[in-house]
């Protein structure tokens, strides 16, 4: 363990473990309130056409990936609101055209295989401390916004028009959690890569949900889960010599599993003690 | 003249288009302050939709809606309108309870980026007592009944402590005896000067409450008057639906906005 702390590029990588298990549940939780529990993939998708035009044109590609993933993001909550496109149709047009563009791109650029790996599933080991500043940086907006504004994000989760109604900017809203999930993707593209960026947005808060009965609980367990399973994932991925990328998802995946159990036992175990009660809150 | 500008609803001549295909024709109706309103109708006659255009939802072709004497679209005082949509869909992605829903209807209340403050809780949980669920305030909403789950988007509209009430088929799924107890609370809140607009297919126990009726047919107004005046076809209409179940979204044509 303290060996591993000796090595800066380990120091580094858990620190943006921190930033990025934090950020991700605390903006996913509003697209899975919204039911748009894919968007994050859809977003991924998009920005690894923002990563080849950055290598394509030699500017750093966080830059472009952030500016790609952005304008996707806005272009799909505008379909949604404007379109005669449902919202998974959009998504499944951006899942094509990024991954396409992408690929497409990164072969003009003349690169390798293996740039378009670190890419697709992170490379937590070679953050360096410009990208750590801008991780950090990024992550700490995002959480500020999702944990800040939550009551009236998930006012527009929870019941659109009624949000609408009570004078509530929805489409503002709308676009803002589009955008910030557009941030979280490109923060998180180091850590575990833009394919499996939204398993970290979507696999904690569906662990948390299987214990929890209220939104902010939920919320904030998500967070406290995508933490562990990114810490945690970087530590055991160098232990056991690992990409930490997929031993992150797949730890998130585990406690989503062990939460399910415990859930499941937790009800049966609830029903037990108080047997059907017909009478409960009808008057 | 004051009383006339501070009138909480007044459209006049509202059309609405959905899809280039004419909903609703030339509507005028009021609400006056303390005036409980009934707006009836078949299935797909408009009442949703004229209640949407009234609240901003979906855009007018034509006519004007002013609310509290103030055009639809410079209105900003949200926290006097309040509103219960019509639909079976309350649950969301995640778990929320009882509380947590009600409380978003105390948002036209709060500054943006601050804490609940004492009278938002005690507005939500008095809200929360009214529809008669004081003990299901820390339940997830997915526990409940459908019945008992319209009866939580009552108490985020009544959380908001309106001036104006739009309810749009509150007592859809809502057995009888908590029609009654809806009757009794809507009274109430009437008696205090609170204006109702109410849609609904079967009056039940609030036909007393109506000071007046309005019956939508085919997008326009088919009759205007007091509740004994539901006579012949119009009368017809409005039974016709009584004791029917509520349809479901997916066949009126409800369902379609994502
Ligand atoms: N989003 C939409 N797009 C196109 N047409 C629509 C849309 N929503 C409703 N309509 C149409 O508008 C008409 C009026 O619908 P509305 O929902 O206002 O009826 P309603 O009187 O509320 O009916 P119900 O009693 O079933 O609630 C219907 O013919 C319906 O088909
Ligand atoms: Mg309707």
């Amino acid at each position: 363990m303290t060996e591993m702390l000796s090595y800066e590029f380990m120091q580094r990588a858990l620190i943006a473990a921190v930033f990025t298990g934090l950020a991700a549940p605390a903006i996913g939780t509003f697209l899975v309130q919204r039911r748009l529990a894919l968007l994050g993939d859809g977003i991924g998708h998009v920005a690894l056409t923002g990563v080849a035009l950055g290598l394509l044109t030699n500017v750093a590609p966080v830059l472009t990936a952030i500016v790609v993933a952005i304008i996707g993001a806005i272009i799909i909550e505008l379909l949604r609101m404007f379109g005669r496109t449902s919202g998974d149709v959009a998504l499944a047009m951006l899942f094509y055209g990024g991954i396409s563009g992408g690929v497409l791109l990164i072969n003009l650029a003349g690169e390798s295989a293996a740039t378009l790996n670190t890419f697709l599933f992170g490379s937590i080991t070679t953050v360096s401390n410009s990208d750590l500043v801008v991780v950090a940086l990024l992550a700490v907006l995002v959480i500020g916004l999702a944990v800040g504004l939550s009551p009236q994000l998930f006012a527009v989760c929870q019941d659109e028009e009624h949000a609408q109604v009570s004078g509530v900017p929805v489409r503002v809203y709308s676009i803002l959690i589009a955008v910030l999930a557009a941030v979280t993707i490109t923060v998180a593209m180091r850590t575990v890569g833009l394919l499996l960026v939204s398993a970290l947005m979507v696999v904690p808060v569906a662990a948390s949900q299987q214990l929890t009965r209220s939104f902010r609980t939920t919320h904030l367990a998500a967070m406290a889960i995508g933490l562990f399973a990114a810490v945690g994932g970087v530590v055991s991925s160098y232990q056991i010599n690992t990409q930490p990328g997929p031993t992150i998802v797949l730890l998130a995946l585990a406690v989503f599993a062990v939460a399910a159990l415990f859930g499941a036992a937790a009800r049966r175990v609830r029903g037990r003690r108080h047997p059907v009660d017909f009478a409960r809150g009808d008057i | 003249m004051s009383e006339r500008s501070t009138q909480p609803l007044k459209a006049r001549g509202v059309s609405v288009a959905l899809d280039g295909r004419p909903v609703l024709r030339q509507v005028d109706l009021d609400v006056s302050a303390g005036e409980f309103v009934a707006l009836l109708g078949a299935n797909g006659s408009g009442k949703s939709t004229f209640v949407r255009a009234a609240t901003g939802l979906v855009p007018m072709s034509s006519g004007t809606v002013e609310l509290f004497g103030t055009p639809l679209d410079r209105f900003r005082d949200r926290h006097r309108l309040g509103y219960v949509p019509q639909r079976s869909r309350a649950v969301a992605g995640v778990p929320a309870t009882v509380h947590e829903v009600v409380m978003s209807g105390r948002l036209a209340h709060r500054r943006l980026l601050g804490w609940s403050t004492k009278a938002d809780a005690a507005a939500v949980t008095a809200a929360i007592s009214r529809v008669g669920l004081p003990d299901r305030t820390r339940s997830s909403l997915s526990e409940l009944s459908g019945g008992q789950q319209q009866r939580v988007l009552i108490a985020r509209a009544l959380a908001s402590e309106a001036e104006l009430l739009v309810m749009d088929e509150p007592t859809a799924g809502v057995d009888h005896d908590n029609q009654e107890s809806l009757a009794e609370l809507l009274g109430g809140l009437v008696h205090e000067g609170t204006s109702v607009l109410l849609v609904a297919h079967e009056l039940g126990p609030l036909r007393p409450l109506i000071d007046r009726a309005i019956v939508l047919h085919s997008g326009e107004v088919a009759y205007e008057g007091p509740c004994e005046g539901l006579v012949g076809e119009d009368h017809a209409h409005v039974h016709m639906h009584t004791g029917q179940p509520p349809v479901p979204e997916g066949l009126t044509g409800e369902g379609v906005w994502r």
